[in-house]
């Protein structure tokens, strides 16, 4: 493996500052890494080869001019499909948009670029961020970086396999319902799901408005906090985007790196752990905690009542947002159309369209949403699940009483086999079950890994009240520092 | 939206199981509690009236699956007079 592309992006950024290496350089081992192994794993659905080369070299071209650079200048990175790229082909992993080239960039697009980050390419993803294992892409699935007959999580599972398997150090997710957490657990990689309005959603193809937030991935805690604070802060341009500061998450980061939680209350979640949960993942969570309190963190249990009613709020509110949502997709000002034959109506050809465009699980989830919200229906659907919505809220008021953050098991498993679950749609949906309450609350929470069961990757989660997004890097980061860095088998890629 | 009949038959018992699980919400007395729908409370959201320039129609355009005369061309929306 090359040494460039081992690198964290931190140390990227410092050399290209220093001038160690050029910004072109890096760019050209990652798009040759990329090169060499992504017709195994299938991360990218469009690499931009000119594209990055050419934001590399402007790179370059600031630095020789003297040009102050942003500390991740230089570093590329990998979009996921769902955020809009001026110029760049742009599917939601939907073939009802395959071929749509975008006019504009979404915020995230644009502060990326500014930021002098070297965007490569889009990745691979559930259609419309819908999955938790990339299964339900009308292009194919992603493989596992740890082992390629096994998925690589979802929806973000083209981002996680791509920094996973070093195609690049950094990439972007979305996640809804745990569709970065959950990825970054089974691969391996460490992935925030910041507070709700943190991260502009001007330019996200919309999923579940109330739900669907932005966030990054990277190797190390540091890296990952480092383009948050890029993504972060306030966009006039999304109404539910927050009007104050971004919390301080890289210091956060370099302070947990110090490995001292004394004084910090972790609570562990009791409704998150038990039945249903797999022996191996519980063992990793266990050692996880006794190494929280070793170095120093006060361990309380909490309890979390109304977090088992998550998972039937969840698939109420993200199907009757996303049937809603996804009502833009009319066959009239951009992507697929069928069936316009100068005899069948308007109506006819949105239909034909829409059954063409859509697959299986976003066709199910609109036919739920479309029910949930219709009239005679919507109290006892949709606005009982807002309202479990908000005991779920009081559930982490209550618990972030008696902890200053909280934790569980990212995800129940680790990585299944490819094509175990696509039958089932409810063995899919339970893969959320850690990540949903903190999606229904609107709160923070990071996944970091924590070591091998069955010799695939653990995520442990910490979650944290809403705006406190650096509590959940300083703990990750001081239990990153305690522990060994978990690295694929190079056999897998080789 | 048009399902074909293979789907139907598929969808058809998934989305009995999918409903009856979600309908787990109604065990949860909730009639006093108000609805939830973000981390942070906000209300009365506005961003400064300033004019700026549109996205280029031509470009706009560009992107749409049929167009006559610079606008979107779109099938019939009325019947046919019988």
């Amino acid at each position: 493996m090359g040494d460039l592309i081992s690198l964290t992006a931190a140390e990227t950024a410092e050399k290209v500052a220093s001038g160690e290496v050029s910004a072109v350089e890096v760019a050209q081992a990652h798009l040759d890494r990329i090169g060499a192994v992504d017709g195994k794993l299938k991360a990218f659905l469009h690499v931009d080869t000119e594209g990055a080369l050419e934001a590399a070299k402007a790179v370059d071209a600031h630095r020789a001019a003297g040009d102050q650079l942003g500390p991740l200048a230089g570093v590329p990175l990998a979009m996921k499909d769902v955020v809009v790229t001026k110029g760049l082909p742009t599917t939601s992993g939907s073939k009802i948009l395959q071929g749509w080239i975008p006019p504009y960039d979404a915020t995230i697009s644009k502060r990326v670029k500014d930021a002098g980050i070297v965007m490569l390419g889009k990745t691979n993803m559930d259609e419309f961020a819908m999955g938790s294992s990339t299964e339900n892409s009308a292009y194919g699935p992603t493989a596992n970086p740890w082992d390629l007959s096994r998925i690589p999580g979802g929806s973000s599972g083209g981002s996680s396999a791509a920094v996973a398997g070093f195609e690049a150090p950094l990439s972007i997710g979305t996640d809804t319902g745990g569709s970065i957490r959950q990825p970054a657990a089974v691969t391996g990689i460490v992935g925030h799901k910041p507070t709700y309005g943190a991260v502009s959603r001007y330019g996200l193809i919309a999923f579940s408005s109330s739900l669907d937030q932005a966030g990054p991935f990277g190797r190390t805690v540091l890296d990952t906090a480092l383009l948050h604070e890029v993504i972060a802060g306030h966009d006039p341009c999304d109404s539910t985007s927050i009007p104050q500061p971004v919390a301080p998450v890289v210091a956060a980061a370099r302070d947990g790196a110090r490995g001292d939680l004394a004084g910090v209350r972790v609570g562990v979640v009791r409704e998150l752990q038990g039945e249903g949960y797999q022996a191996g993942v519980l063992a990793a969570f266990e050692a996880a905690v006794a190494k929280l309190r070793e170095l120093g963190a006060q361990i309380v249990e909490v309890s979390c009542p109304h977090f088992e009613y998550a998972l039937p709020a969840y698939y109420l509110i993200a199907p009757s947002e996303c049937s809603s949502n996804l009502a833009r997709f009319d066959s009239v000002r951009y992507g697929m159309r069928v069936g316009d034959d100068g005899v069948n109506s308007l109506e006819d050809v949105m239909s034909l369209t829409r059954e063409a465009g859509f697959g299986p699980e976003v066709k199910r989830r609109i036919i739920i949403g479309t029910y949930a919200l219709s009239s005679g229906y919507y109290d006892a659907y949709y606005g009982q699940a807002q309202k479990v919505r908000t005991l779920i809220v009081r559930d982490f008021t209550a618990a972030f009483e008696q902890a200053d953050v909280l934790v569980s098991p990212t995800s129940p498993f680790v990585a299944f086999g490819l094509g175990e679950r696509v039958a089932d749609p409810m063995a899919m949906y339970i893969n959320d079950l850690c990540t949903l309450p903190a999606s229904l609350a609107g709160t923070p929470a990071i996944s970091v890994p924590c070591g091998l069961s069955e010799g695939l990757p653990v995520g442990l989660q910490i979650m944290a009240p809403a705006l406190a997004d650096d509590r959940c890097y300083r703990v990750a980061a001081a239990f990153e520092a305690a522990t060994d860095r978990l690295v694929p088998p190079a056999e897998v890629l080789a | 939206m048009a399902v074909s009949d293979e789907e139907l038959d598929t969808f058809a018992g998934q989305l009995d199981v999918i409903l009856s699980a979600v309908a787990r919400v109604a065990e949860v007395a909730a009639a006093d509690i108000p609805p939830t729908s973000h981390a942070v409370a906000m209300t009365n959201v506005f961003r400064p009236d300033e004019v700026r320039p549109s996205l280029p129609r031509e470009d706009v355009l560009a992107c749409a699956p049929a167009v006559e005369d610079f606008k979107f061309r779109v099938p019939r929306i009325l019947a046919e007079e019988a």
